[in-house]
């Protein structure tokens, strides 16, 4: 009888901390993986797609679920892969490309034929024109990810970096690194 | 007058430095070989150019156009020619260019026609616009548009009106002497900020240092019987910051969250700026000109009135500058830089122009670790921990800076200038600031970046689930279409096959009883019969499409051309005659090219 109670009791616990459990489940569910957009926050969202995947979500996802490597996004720097290291604890590598500066599309007004090519190819939105129309690009929108470059048919479109202005002009570091002394030849 | 001061925290005293150049009267800068006018001098918006190379301009025209509210236009200093319109390089840290405006005067200083503004029958917001018309700005340093100060909060009383001139800063005397020789004018000047804000009271705080100007002060508020208050603040830096003045004075604190102190019912204007808001009003002449200090290692150092645009190399020979002379330092040695370049111009924001050598100002000694003293906390005028923020600041851990309120900072540089170990504190936080503001811009844009990139995908497969729904619409209009097209004609086929095979099971009934049909003929009628139906079935179709075409063509035709009137009739006659003409020649240029 004594036995009986307690499996009762138990049960009963069982029941009601799986309501509760299951109720919590429904009610407070998270909707996305957080960890992707964890990821996705550090990507800088040019779209380019040099990481090999369609967009910076694509990789984010990639990097969250297949343990895809994080030192794939040129636009994002050595500083990217760093940040994407510290949030998950995996080693810091070398980034798998040449980094380059913030850059920006340029269409030659002259040369354009408007054939929308471009904005069909721009990730962002970037570029306004319209079929036989001059386009031109929306130069704080653009991102600099070359994906106008291609579809062009008489390669009017350049990619320049931006560059230094007042507005954009940053104080230095006022750190001087010590460099390392060139180690003596043991005699 | 006597008044209940308070204190501020920390704060430094380093050497005045103001006897130098507050001995001689203002003296009037002559005309410099060119001006270089920077567009950009205030904050907000750059004024939009106006003029172009080539263009004659008259002293007091419009150069600069301001450029949205907190913006403020940009006048010529003297008459001569505009020689260009293009980037020299501006009196900032950076050393970077900016646009500017380059004359070369004439000589003459001939001024655009000008005169007093109607002050009376202005409302207040054309008074703004006024001030802004004729580029006043606050000339403090930050260089405020001083019209968008103008206007009170809607929520809050305006209680204290603040008149700056405190002039904290060591070597700085343009203040000083400004007040002493043009005291009336500030306080008209004043008269109209009081007539715009409304406030209970007016103070104009002035360091204990300068007794002639307060004096010089007092004796304007009394022959203007003005019922402002000219009070001594204790000399100490940074005295003559405006949350400081303001905590002095009335005893307020301005929560560093705070962006305007109008917000506390308190606004506070610098006296350079009450004296160019009355030039402009009533003299109805724009900002073009300035007190500067020159001073440092000069032989003779005095305050001059310098045209907007002055280079400062010329400004700085008329003091003499000393052999050693390496630099020039913009603004006092606490919070000025040594400027790029010494062709760089004077601009509404430049107060003094301090000739830099190493004896004057001595090398800073090597940065040794912070030793955590505590110093530099006890120190800061804004009861921060600059000890934490540097430590933060120099591992680029921005999140912890904001966290101990970075922006709460002035960069007055009273916790460098007691460091110990000779850390340039103010320069990691300054670093700091603006890394911090870079990411901002980072952030903004990239979020901006995957919003529009969201909405091109969403566009995108809308677009194609569109198409496709189109395509399967009409897929199955026309399935549907041919399955009821096939249905009659089954229908039909099946009634005549019905009909005809009757008579011929009737037919050879009668002629040849004997012969039974085959057992399979049935079976293979009805598959005949299904297989004509079928054909029966698609020639149907086929004629159906044919008349829908036809029907389509018939509705497409033009049908405009049945009625109409003479007029209408001999333009077409025309047009025809035209393209006669045309077309024979079209065909013998193709004729040619074959």
């Amino acid at each position: 009888m004594e036995i009986a109670l307690a499996i009762a009791i138990m049960a009963l616990g069982a029941v009601v901390l799986g309501a509760a459990l299951g109720f919590a489940a429904i009610k407070f569910k998270v909707e996305g993986d957080p960890l992707v957009e964890k990821i996705e926050a550090i990507l800088p969202q040019t779209q380019c797609g040099q990481c090999g995947y369609p967009g910076c979500k694509p990789y984010a996802e990639a990097i969250a679920k297949s343990g895809e490597e994080i030192n794939k996004c040129p636009p994002g720097g050595t500083e990217g892969v760093q940040r994407l290291a510290d949030l998950l604890g995996r080693e810091v590598k070398p980034l798998d490309a040449v980094e380059k500066p913030k850059s920006v599309a340029i269409i030659d007004e002259n040369t354009c034929i408007g054939c929308t090519l471009c904005i069909q190819a721009c990730p962002v939105d970037a570029i306004v024109g319209a079929a036989k129309q001059m386009h031109t690009i929306i130069a704080p929108m653009c991102t600099g990810c070359e994906l106008c470059l291609p579809p062009c048919p008489v390669e009017c479109i350049r990619i320049e970096v931006i560059p230094e202005t007042i507005d954009n002009w940053k104080w230095r570091y006022p750190v001087t690194e010590i460099k390392a002394a060139p180690m003596r030849e043991a005699a | 007058m006597l008044m209940n001061l308070f204190k501020f925290h920390g704060g430094v005293k380093p050497p005045t430095n103001k006897t130098q150049s507050n001995a001689l009267p203002i003296s009037i800068a002559p005309l410099p070989s060119r001006l270089v006018v920077p567009l950009h001098q205030s904050i907000g918006g750059t004024p939009k150019p106006v003029v172009t190379a080539g263009d004659k301009v008259l002293k007091g025209q419009l150069i600069g156009e301001a450029d949205g509210w907190i913006s403020a236009a940009v006048h010529a200093p003297t008459s001569g020619t505009v020689s260009e319109v293009a980037m020299h390089i501006r009196p900032h840290p950076s050393g970077l260019d900016s646009l500017c405006v380059v004359i070369e005067p004439d000589g003459k200083d001939e001024w655009l026609a000008h005169g007093p503004a109607d002050y009376p029958a202005m409302s207040p917001a054309d008074i703004c616009a006024y001030l802004q018309q004729h580029g006043v700005v606050g000339l403090g340093g930050a260089g405020f548009p001083t019209h968008g100060k103008l206007t009170p909060a809607p929520s809050v009383a305006m209680e204290d009106l603040i008149i700056n001139a405190a002039e904290c800063e060591p070597f700085i005397t343009c203040d000083d002497l400004l007040m002493r020789e043009r005291a009336e004018e500030i306080i008209r000047g004043t008269a109209i900020f009081r007539d715009m804000l409304k406030p209970k009271r007016v103070l104009i705080g002035v360091e204990d240092n300068k007794p002639e100007a307060i004096a010089a002060m007092q004796a304007a508020v009394n022959a203007l019987n003005e019922p402002f208050s000219v009070v001594a603040v204790p000399a100490l830096y940074p005295a003559g910051g405006a949350k400081q003045l303001i905590r002095v004075l009335t005893g307020k604190e301005v929560p560093g969250s705070m962006r305007s102190t109008a917000d506390m019912g308190v606004q506070v204007f610098n006296v350079g700026t009450a004296y160019a808001a009355w030039r402009a009003i009533a003299h109805g002449e724009p900002l073009i000109s300035r007190v500067v200090t020159v001073t440092g290692n000069v032989k003779e150092a005095r305050n001059y009135e310098v045209l907007i645009g002055t280079p400062m190399d010329e400004l700085l020979a008329l003091g003499h500058p000393k052999a050693d002379t390496d630099g020039i330092l913009m603004g006092g040695p606490m919070m000025g830089f040594l400027v790029p370049n010494p062709q760089v111009p004077v601009v509404k924001a430049t107060n003094c122009l301090i000739a830099h050598s190493s004896e004057l100002f001595p090398p800073a000694p090597p940065e040794m670790p912070c030793i955590r003293c505590g110093s530099c906390a006890r120190a800061c005028p804004h009861e921060l921990q600059p000890f934490e923020m540097y430590w933060f600041a120099r591992a680029k851990n921005f999140g912890k800076t904001q966290e101990y309120n970075i922006f709460d900072c002035i960069e007055c540089g009273c916790c460098s200038y007691v460091c110990p170990s000779h850390i340039p504190l103010v320069q990691y936080f300054r670093f700091a600031k603006s890394e911090i503001w870079a990411r901002e811009r980072e952030k903004n844009a990239a979020d901006s970046a995957k919003e529009r990139f969201e909405f091109k995908q969403l566009r995108d497969e809308r677009e194609k689930a569109e198409k496709a729904e189109k395509l399967a619409k009409a897929a199955a209009a026309q399935a549907a279409k041919k399955a009821a097209e096939a249905a009659a004609a089954a229908a039909a086929a099946a009634a005549a096959e019905n009909t005809e095979s009757a008579e011929n099971i009737d037919s050879s009934t009668a002629s040849t009883p004997e012969v039974a049909p085959p057992a399979l003929a049935p079976q293979g009628d009805f598959l005949r019969g299904a297989v004509d139906a079928e054909k029966e079935a698609k020639k149907f179709a086929i004629q159906a499409a044919m008349e829908r075409a036809k029907a389509q063509r018939e509705a497409a035709q033009v049908k405009n051309t049945d009625n109409l009137n003479a007029q209408q009739a001999r333009d077409i006659a025309d047009i025809e005659a035209r393209r006669e003409v045309i077309q024979p020649s079209t065909q013998t240029v193709d004729g040619n090219k074959t």
